[in-house]
């Protein structure tokens, strides 16, 4: 479970979050939306400490993340996949070794039982004929689904998606969505997806939480959030010019 | 006058926790390469980039810098009628001075500022903090190995500079302005001695971390954007460069 209490940060005199709260439980998995720049990426940053908050903590299961020593933050990490918004993949090696990577650094396994790991990932995310191209010859929508398959390849138990379609045409984004779905649900993975693809995204999350002048402003279900008397919510999720959101 | 004095101090402060965090990511660098297992193949791979990439240029620059110093050094010899002595001249500024100190500054050129754009480049993509997020130190795949490869190839490539600018200042001193061969390579023998050696081969160490620790850590701390990037490679191989011909004098007035 993910508690986030009273979560604040600033850059210089720019406060970005002020006092973000919100809680993911176990199996869970929620939606993050909000205005470009509102601190979406930012919240999922702090979460697994590759920035520190200025005020309020991360519980994961009842372990405060910013406190935590080195050894316990490395096994938290190791059980959190996190999905960066351009993949954030290897430039250097080819899609096999990106996805081996992780295995054989952490385990001891040999080369023959990382290669029949790494290829059922491959063929998971149905990019098993990829694996001796590079990231540069890969569309916007390969190098997604070979990140999320560097993630999965360790098995973890929380992944965090950070705009994983942002950029993509509608079909292969639809097509990622469907595929965290599927994992999702094989997986029984707790997750927090940050995205802006409205109403895709209503299809897959249990919660929507909306992120907004630095606080969740509101936590809605896929169901009600179409009727939600929420201003803010109503406004942005139909996209409406007018109303309280300024941009 | 109050306000200037207000800026000089904040710059100063700074300054200082700029050379903190910088000695910091020495330490850290110095304390991993201890104390995790080493890369073998990540640094015989950082080996071939920094030593075997760099040989053309470090040849070409030595070639003409022994030219060069057998061109400006034989007349002003001759004039004091000790031609003879062009051999030590040579031999004594390359290998325990020029020779560390030029290949050092042609390596932070070319492998130093690739060094920084490369890991500058991976710190913009999230390929650092990918790392990271693996529960892995960044520090034993990007820094290590380069810390290790260039307190490698630093000495070879000194010790090739000094050779090939030597045999340069050979072929103009004696093919070209009809200096005597023997007395070339022979007064060189009776003047070089093993501490001329070994002042240049510890100083070509030094340069080597120097780059090193300054190139990584600026790749490091890249700001985001192209222009980021830009920046840092820039700072580091401006900084590596200063750097080095300041410890240059420290260690040449320790060694004397």
């Amino acid at each position: 479970m993910i508690v986030i209490e009273d979560l604040w940060k600033a850059f210089g005199t720019q406060e970005v979050l002020r006092g973000v709260s919100l809680q993911v439980k176990t199996g869970e998995f929620v939606a993050l939306i909000g205005m470009s720049g509102c601190g979406k990426s930012l919240l999922l940053r702090l979460l697994v400490r590759l920035m520190r908050p200025d005020m309020g903590r991360v519980l994961v299961d009842g372990h405060d993340v910013s406190k935590m020593p080195r050894e316990e933050l490395e096994m938290l990490r190791s059980r959190v996949g996190y999905v960066f918004q351009n993949g954030a993949l290897f430039d250097s090696d080819t899609v096999f070794d990106n996805v081996a990577f992780p295995l054989r650094e952490k385990t001891r396994w040999s080369e023959t039982k990382i290669r029949s790991k790494v290829l059922a990932e491959l063929d998971l995310v149905g990019l098993k004929d990829a694996e001796r191209k590079y990231p540069a010859q890969l569309s916007g929508g390969m190098r997604k689904r070979v990140a999320l398959a560097r993630t999965l390849v360790r098995a973890p138990e929380i992944i965090l998606f950070d705009e994983p379609t942002t950029g993509l045409d509608p079909i292969v984004g639809n097509s990622i969505l469907h595929l965290f779905d599927s994992v999702h649900k094989r997986l029984n993975l707790t997750g927090i997806l940050v995205s802006h693809e409205i109403p895709e995204i209503f299809g897959i999350v249990q919660k929507i939480a909306m992120l907004y002048e630095g606080k969740i402003v509101a936590v809605e279900t896929p169901e009600t959030i179409g009727t939600s008397k929420n201003a803010v919510i109503d406004q942005f999720v139909h996209g409406k010019p007018d109303g309280p959101v300024h941009y | 006058m109050t306000n200037c004095l207000i800026d000089f101090g904040a710059q100063l402060i700074d300054l200082f926790i700029r050379a903190g965090k910088a000695s910091l990511f020495l330490g850290k660098a110095i304390v991993c390469s201890v104390t995790t297992p080493i890369k073998f193949g990540r640094i015989i791979e950082q080996i071939w980039f920094i030593g075997w990439k760099s040989m053309p240029v470090v040849c070409l620059t030595g070639a003409f810098t022994g030219m060069v110093l057998a061109l400006q050094g034989y007349p002003s010899l001759r004039r004091l009628g000790s031609e003879a002595l062009l051999g030590p001249l040579v031999s004594l500024s390359l290998i325990s001075e020029l020779g560390p100190v030029l290949s050092a500054l042609m390596v932070t050129g070319r492998a130093g500022s690739a060094i920084t754009a490369k890991i500058g480049i991976m710190r913009i993509n999230d390929e650092i903090d990918a790392i990271e997020l693996m529960g892995l130190n960044p520090m034993r795949y990007l820094v290590v190995p380069n810390l290790i490869a260039f307190l490698v190839a630093m000495p070879l490539l000194a010790v090739i500079f000094d050779v090939i600018a030597i045999f340069g200042a050979y072929l103009v001193g004696v093919r070209v302005l009809g200096m005597d061969g023997a007395a070339y390579f022979g007064e060189m023998s009776n003047y070089v001695v093993l501490h001329d050696i070994m002042s240049g081969i510890y100083k070509s160490m030094s340069f080597g971390a120097l780059i090193a620790w300054i190139c990584c850590y600026k790749g490091f701390n890249c700001r985001f954007g192209a222009e980021g990037v830009s920046a840092a490679t820039t700072d580091a191989v401006v900084g590596a460069s200063v750097l080095i011909l300041i410890c240059d004098y420290l260690i040449t007035s320790l060694i004397n």
